[in-house]
């Protein structure tokens, strides 16, 4: 019987696809993974230095900072993005599994704090940004808007953005549990821009004509205000590596650090370094 | 020689056959052992009926009650669509159609119930989150609201699907007993064909519920995220799937976080397997009832 | 009119109105992704890898990367379901062990998909090291396919008569030889139909894949099983949730909803309709 060929072929044929694409292992790999403020730079970068090094292969993921840490120890990923420094716990896994990261800041970035464009607030100080988040003020007519319930939206609270952000306007108290909590920037920015009575925080890069940033203490978030450390929210962006970078790898952290690279930090809105 | 062959064969198939098996208690296997160690740090009580989900605070509050109560209501929801939707086309599609006319129609339907979820998500993300925000003045089109909606839309194919098998199953000698009595066609459906179906129907719907409550993608991204009791269905929550989803990329492995996350799957799991099994005793009864057996 | 033709009108009304209104909202599904998804749509788009900071270019890799992943899980539940079923349909005594392998199939195909993610991510990931890569989403894939593949293939071997399988056994052909030579050959068209099914069902997982294969950006076609690969419903939810311009991204996103769409769509279709064609020669 002839017929019965098919379904062995079809075997066949998927596992000789299988068996040949593991044999076949020709460029130089490297994986990035972490946080997804800074993937936007890592993935641009990758795409122009890949143009121009065509023996190494970049992949970029997203997941957040934690897990791109996480990945580095163990040894899955070869650089880790991140939007916060590693912790001393962290360091301390580090040390266990006989690690050592090395920190490269890659990009400085402000959190702008976004509200929908018909919102006529234009600024609010930081203390109240942390009572609106707090839940100690829920209406906009508490700070000066028309009145409307305030939709607030923060990230997850497992996101480098959000620990940041946390530290940085927070101090430690924790974000009202009926708060939009979005698992990237561009949810942030997208929900604020659809609801007129929300406010999110995104990084810099994601503020665009569909959101309004709002002036912090009087200080408009932007290039100058961050990299002069004025604008109150802001904070460097990391790539750690294992070890001090080698090969391929230091050939596209120099790339991403050199002027090239920073040339792209800035066109996709965030703040080049010096 | 040959019959060595054919032992070995059966062998071959008897142990292949198994595998399923071993991939469900890996499965258990698997979300015991990761999820346990949550239980050190955390009372069991105050894990299920805790009300605060704050996993990355120093210290970590890890109650997933608003996450529990987050599937619940919105599976409830979802059953509000697709009970009526599902159901009602599977009688339409029993009553009211030709042979012919079923043919391509139930096909269809299951067609539609292979779209999948990550457009649903999308769909209730771009079109149908800022419409009812719109037409309903809420906050946030981004609610337990719409995604009980969308869940509903894309559970109903599925329901319909099954349920319609189940109303297959009923023997035509019971309706035209009925209609010998002078019934018509409505009082037949309604007093003979659906009592007869019932259960058939009922693990149509069970089934249904336990693709809701385990539904991933649209709800990440249609129910909003907030780890809160809803006050009410316009409040945007935060299912245990896609809490599961949204921070199993962030949590560290072998934190109490990660931990956690495999705990809240296991919950799921033994909710969906509770589903299953009752769905398969309600069926089988069924099946004994109407005379048919397997 | 009598009260109770009323009634029957009423109610065969609210019925017909359930059937439009379910086909309203699917329609309406398709009909939205298709018209915005359609703009974007082009040779490049299909044959292209991302450029300009996934703002232009195509999405070939993801293409790639859903056939591959999709390839692959049939490579794992193929042989497993196909043993499974011969053995449930050919071999088995009735008993308490068909009982627990049918209970075991039946609720693995009620697993939710995340489940199985987390379960891909501790096992193949993590234990066995494979690391985000095509080879651990095909075995998470692959078993979350298992009981599709099953269930078609018992269907389809149940169909074969059983005076076939008695001629060939009168003939002195071994029970190995009948399943060989009569019974899958005749079942083969329903064991396709299944396969079809499954790959339908497994292109559009997204949850499984999410912490087990899918990357966001690469530009190469894999180059082994262990690399991670682009995949087209991660790419959606990745577009729709990553990146810094959210109207490029957005229109990119409907573009891959509706290849992803048309790719399912069209594959469940053809099996759903061969199979009905099968049922009704067989009844």
């Amino acid at each position: 019987m002839k017929k019965l060929r098919i379904p062995q072929a079809v075997i066949y044929a998927a596992a000789c696809l299988l068996a040949a694409a593991g044999t076949v292992c020709a460029a130089e790999k490297v994986v990035v993974e972490g946080s997804t403020t800074v993937l936007p730079i890592a993935q641009k970068t990758a795409e122009v230095f890949m143009g121009n090094n065509g023996d190494i292969d970049i992949s970029v993921r997203g997941g957040g900072s934690g897990v791109g840490i996480a990945s580095l120890l163990d040894g899955s990923c070869d650089i880790a993005d991140s939007s916060r420094a590693m912790k001393d716990t962290e360091y301390e896994k580090a040390a266990a599994k006989k690690k050592d990261p090395k920190s490269y800041v890659v990009a400085m970035d402000g959190i702008a704090i976004v509200v929908n464009n018909s919102n006529n607030i234009t600024a609010l100080a930081k203390k109240q940004v942390k009572d609106i988040y707090t839940g100690a003020i829920s209406d906009w007519s508490a700070v000066g808007g028309p009145a409307g319930k305030i939709v607030v939206v923060s990230r997850d609270s497992s996101s480098g953005t959000y620990e940041a952000f946390g530290e940085l306007v927070l101090k430690g108290e924790k974000v009202r549990p009926d708060a939009l909590m979005q698992a990237s920037n561009q949810a942030i920015a997208s929900i604020v821009a659809k609801t007129p009575g929300g406010i999110g925080y995104v990084g810099l890069g994601y503020v665009t004509d569909s959101v309004k940033a709002l002036e912090i203490d009087g200080i408009m978030p932007n290039k100058g205000t961050v990299l002069s450390g004025k604008y109150p929210v802001s904070r460097p962006l990391f790539m750690y590596t294992n070890g001090s970078a080698k090969g391929a790898v230091k050939k596209y952290i120099d790339f991403v650090t050199g002027p090239e690279g920073q040339k792209i930090v800035d066109e996709e809105g965030f703040v080049a370094l010096e | 020689m040959a019959r060595i062959k054919e032992k070995a064969y059966e062998w071959i198939f008897t142990a292949l056959a198994f595998s399923s098996l071993i991939f469900l208690v890996g499965i258990i296997i698997v979300l015991f052992k990761e999820g346990f160690p949550i239980f050190k740090a955390v009372k069991a009580g105050d894990f299920l009926f805790g009300r605060a989900w704050y996993p990355t605070y120093e210290p970590p509050e890890f109650g997933i009650f608003p996450l529990v109560l987050a599937s619940f209501w919105v599976t409830l929801g979802a059953l509000f669509v697709c009970v009526p939707l599902g159901v009602g086309s599977a009688l339409y599609l029993h009553e009211m159609t030709s042979f012919r006319q079923r043919s391509v129609l139930k096909p269809m339907v299951e067609i539609l119930a292979s779209i999948p979820s990550v457009v649903y998500g999308f769909f209730g993300m771009m079109i149908v989150a800022p419409v009812l925000q719109d037409l309903l003045h809420i906050p946030t089109g981004l609610c337990a609201f719409s995604a009980s909606l969308v869940l509903g839309i894309m559970a109903a194919p599925t329901v319909c699907s099954i349920a319609e098998d189940a109303l297959s199953y009923v023997p035509k000698s019971f309706r035209e007993a009925s209609f010998a009595v002078g019934a018509n066609r409505w009082q037949t459906l309604t007093k003979v064909v659906i009592p007869a179906a019932g259960s058939g129907i009922s693990t149509a719907i069970i089934l249904g519920m336990s693709r809701a409550v385990g539904e991933t993608m649209t709800v990440l991204m249609v129910a909003g995220g907030a780890a809160v009791i809803p006050k009410s269905i316009f409040d945007p929550v935060r299912p245990m799937t896609s809490a599961i989803a949204a921070e199993m990329g962030e949590a560290p492995m072998g934190s109490m976080h990660y931990h956690s996350l495999f705990a809240i799957a296991l919950i799921l799991f033994l909710i969906t397997f509770a589903f299953n099994i009752a769905a398969e005793l309600i069926s089988r009864r069924f099946r004994i009832k109407l005379g048919h057996s397997g | 009119m009598k009260t109770k033709d009323i009634t029957q009108k009423i109610g065969f009304a609210a019925l017909f109105t359930c059937m439009l209104v379910t086909l309203f909202f699917l329609g309406a599904i398709i009909f939205f992704i298709a018209a915005r998804g359609i703009k974007v749509i082009s040779w490049e788009f299909l044959t292209q890898i991302p450029r300009g900071g996934m703002t232009q270019g195509g999405v070939a890799p993801a293409i790639a990367g859903t056939l591959y992943i999709t390839l692959g899980s049939i490579a794992v539940s193929l042989p497993l379901g196909l043993a499974c079923a011969i053995y449930l349909c050919e071999y088995s005594p009735k008993g308490i062990f068909v009982n627990i392998i049918r209970m075991s199939i039946n609720n693995l195909a009620g697993v939710p998909s995340v489940v199985f993610g987390l379960f891909g991510l501790a096992v193949f990931v993590k234990f066995f090291g494979f690391g985000v890569s095509i080879l651990s989403g095909s075995l998470t894939l692959g078993i979350l396919a298992l009981p599709v593949v099953i269930s078609a293939t018992q269907e389809a071997l149940t169909a074969v008569p059983h005076s076939l399988r008695e001629a060939s056994l009168a003939l002195g052909a071994t029970k190995w030889e009948t399943i060989k030579k009569i019974v899958l050959p005749t079942a083969l068209p329903g064991i396709l139909t299944g396969i079809i099914l499954s790959i339908g069902r497994v292109a559009g997982e997204t949850a499984p894949i999410l912490f087990t294969a899918a990357t966001f950006y690469t530009r190469r076609y894999p180059d082994s099983v262990f690399s991670e690969v682009m995949a087209l419903p991660y790419h959606i939810y990745a577009l729709m949730t990553e990146g810094t311009h959210p109207e490029e991204q957005t229109a990119i996103a409907y573009g891959c909803a509706l290849i992803l769409l048309v790719l399912v769509l069209a594959v469940s279709g053809a099996a759903i309709f061969i199979r009905q064609k099968q049922r009704i020669q067989n009844a």
